[in-house]
């Protein structure tokens, strides 16, 4: 028997641009689906070609979280929109202590963008998905007219499940907490401006962007009274660990001599007049315990291959003003304030 | 990093602090001022009023090019960015300074203008060639520092027969800010503002040198020490200015001796003085109108004058009448003592010029330093 199904050429990866046909909801678009996404991301529930995604999930309690993608460039070093909008997503999640399970992928594509861009993008997205073991389960693909967006956006929602006994929230912490952090800070931001044109710097930096799930799972098998944890993303540690605060209603105290920071990454802050600790990150987290237990998580932090850089780097105090202050490598104290503005173009 | 990390370190801090200490005599008190913003943003950075003893007091001064630009030189800067023709380059610190009736540049840019934020005035010449169908002004601002390469630039515009490029000058000059100081009534009269000695600017001093700041010794008898903007630069400043007091003397000493000279950069000199000459009066916020204290573009270069350009003439406007930043930026006050300071006033919704860059008295005060208010 023959079929009356037409079917024409594949999709030319190679010198083809998306156009606005691809998110019209016909052929051309359930061909992308088909040739990029479904090839890209396999896995049984985005192969029953559903509106949805039907999963089963083990009694207990869910998060769910949602995040955009709007980085410019879409490349950089160390990773792409792609692979942060899987690693971003995972984080987000896992700062709950809980298990990531699946990932939906929404893509926002300016008309015009080339075709071996996007592949490109969908072939990290889904490495990063593989290499974490939470699957893009469902997704949706719009194109917008050329001008109205920035090549391409991302929006990834992600859900998992939290372990019994594990109650982690931005609220909780509590005065005598130790505040620790997984690693260098700026890397992330410093790697992404580098490549503007006006800022016009090289460096050998790589974005740190990775999925901390692995790490947060260590961290609550051996400590499972962690308080908080977050991922010091946009605003950088400076903001996040202000958010925590006020989020919790305490103080806090850091010591400028124990956060760790590279080399380059200062150099680079210096000469364009930043902030380390206001510069983004995407794969490191801080986590708030109770000060005893400060000491153990440390080393199960230290003996993970993403928090090998690990430090204790403050504690919690009362303060009605929830000031997070610092005492300064050079012996005076400052307050860490909360990022004004926003300067600088996007970096996530 | 090497050669910066020396002159941070906490060791030496608290060894230079502890000479203070103990050489800073306790039956009198010293009040210096830093008159650069960039020393102002290191003492809150770095927390270095913690390791100075109670008698000795820092006044922040009023060397904040952002800090001291009247309300209606913004007004002009908003009303050139308007026009539908214009691509205005800004240094990013601009774009939140308010100008009258709440306006800023980023909210015409939010309406729709072309402002586009820059790192040099280099930049500026490259959109002025990327775009020969627009008219690109790039808003010139700060003190001796940042003059020469405004200078250079127009030069290279002239050289290159750039006929959409010009620049709206703001450029204005440290000595006769000091000597404003100096003048006004407050300190040389009535002495409700003690005033004991400076510290001399960093980066300015590498272009102007150490000579113009000899007639405030001379003159004034106030001490000058010019210092880098690293913090140990400041700590050892103040000690040698504690130790000139002492003694009496009042003399123009170079901390900075790394960077500056007496005479200063003569190359960058003879270009700024090729493209710029003395305004006959320029208004400041804060100090009013000072004679022979600003620069405007010579005749030989008015086809980049922005001013000559697009027919500016700039209108005096008065801050808010609760806005203390005239009396803070001469040493009256601090930023604690004026009403709209964290209340109306932030970073992120300022009010006062003081309190929009990270050199300004208020928001170095806000951002680093109001823990000390609340304890």
């Amino acid at each position: 028997m023959t079929t009356l199904q037409r079917k024409g050429p594949s999709l030319d990866f190679k010198n083809g641009r998306v156009d606005l046909t691809h998110g019209g909801g016909g052929r051309a678009m359930a061909q992308l689906v088909e040739e990029l996404f479904i090839e890209c991301f396999d896995n049984d529930a985005l192969r029953q070609r559903n509106d949805q995604a039907c999963l089963a999930v083990e009694a207990g309690r869910v998060v769910m979280t949602t995040d955009g993608y709007v980085i410019s460039p879409l490349f950089f070093p160390g990773g792409d929109i792609g692979s942060l909008s899987v690693h971003g997503t995972i984080n987000d999640v896992a700062m709950a202590g809980a298990v990531p399970l699946a990932l939906s992928a929404s893509f926002i594509i300016e008309e015009g963008l080339p075709l071996a861009d996007l592949k490109r993008i969908v072939i990290s997205m889904a490495a990063a998905s593989k290499a974490a073991g939470v699957p893009v389960v469902t997704g949706d693909t719009k194109v917008v007219e050329k001008g109205k967006g920035d090549g391409l956006f991302i929006a990834t929602t992600g859900i998992g499940q939290v372990p019994e006994g594990v109650r982690i929230s931005g609220d909780l912490a509590r005065p005598g907490d130790a505040i620790l952090i997984s690693g260098t800070m700026g890397d992330h931001g410093v790697a992404v401006m580098s490549l503007r044109e006006s800022l016009g710097f090289e460096t050998t930096l790589h974005s740190d962007s990775a999925a901390l799930h692995g790490l947060v799972a260590d961290m609550v098998a051996a400590v499972p009274a962690i308080h908080c944890l977050r991922d010091p993303t946009r605003g950088g540690l400076a903001s996040t660990l202000n958010e925590l605060a006020s989020q919790s209603g305490v103080g806090m105290r850091i010591r400028e001599a124990d956060i760790p920071i590279r080399q380059e990454v200062r150099g680079a802050c210096e000469l364009l007049g930043l902030d380390p600790l206001y510069v983004a990150n995407e794969g490191k987290l801080i986590a708030i315990v109770p000060g005893e237990t400060a000491e153990r998580l440390l080393s199960v932090m230290r003996s993970h291959p993403l928090g090998k850089d690990s430090a204790i780097i403050g504690t919690v105090v009362e303060d009605s003003h929830h000031f997070v202050q610092m005492e300064t490598s050079f012996g005076g104290n400052r307050v860490v304030d909360w990022l004004a503005g926003e300067q600088l173009p996007r970096i996530c | 990093m090497k050669y910066i990390d020396e002159f941070r370190d906490g060791h030496l801090a608290r060894k230079i602090a502890a000479t203070i200490g103990a050489e800073a005599s306790s039956d009198r008190s010293y009040s210096l001022m830093e008159f650069c913003g960039g020393h102002t943003h290191a003492i809150s950075r770095y927390g270095i009023e913690d390791l100075l003893p109670a008698n000795v007091r820092m006044i922040h001064g009023p060397g904040c090019p952002v800090c001291v630009l009247p309300i209606g030189r913004v007004d002009d800067a908003i009303g050139i960015a308007r026009r539908p023709d214009v691509i205005l380059c800004i240094y990013g610190d601009l774009l939140r300074v308010p100008g009258s009736n709440r306006l800023s540049l980023m909210k015409v840019k939010a309406e729709g203008a072309d402002v586009r934020m820059v790192y040099s005035a280099a930049d500026s010449l490259v959109v002025a060639r990327e775009n020969p169908g627009k008219q690109v002004v790039f808003f010139a601002i700060g003190f001796e520092t940042t003059t020469p390469p405004t200078a250079l630039v127009i030069q290279q515009a002239k050289a290159m027969g750039l006929a959409n490029y010009s620049v709206f000058s703001n450029h204005v000059l440290t000595p006769s800010a000091i000597a404003t100081i100096l003048e006004s009534p407050e300190v040389s009269r009535l002495g409700t503002v003690p005033l004991d000695g400076f510290i001399g600017p960093a980066h300015v001093s590498t272009v102007i040198g150490s000579r113009p700041y000899e007639p405030f010794a001379e003159t004034y008898r106030k001490p000058v020490v010019i210092a880098g903007f690293e913090p140990l630069d400041v700590l050892q400043a103040i000690l040698m200015l504690v130790r000139q007091l002492n003694d009496g003397r009042a003399e123009v000493e170079n901390e900075f001796s790394r960077a500056v000279t007496r005479d200063g950069n003569l190359k960058a000199q003879a270009i700024v003085a090729d493209v710029f000459e003395l305004r006959p009066t320029f208004e400041w916020r804060g100090l009013g109108y000072v004679d022979n204290s600003a620069l405007a573009i010579r005749e030989a270069y008015a086809d980049f004058d922005a001013e000559r350009r697009f027919s500016i003439e700039t209108r005096s406007v008065p801050d808010n009448r609760a806005c203390e930043c005239g009396t803070i930026l001469r040493g009256l006050k601090k930023p604690a003592d004026c009403k709209l300071f964290g209340t109306v006033c932030t970073p992120e919704s300022p009010m006062g010029s003081c309190m929009v860059s990270a050199e300004g008295a208020c928001a170095a005060h806000w951002t680093y330093g109001r823990f000390r208010q609340a304890s």
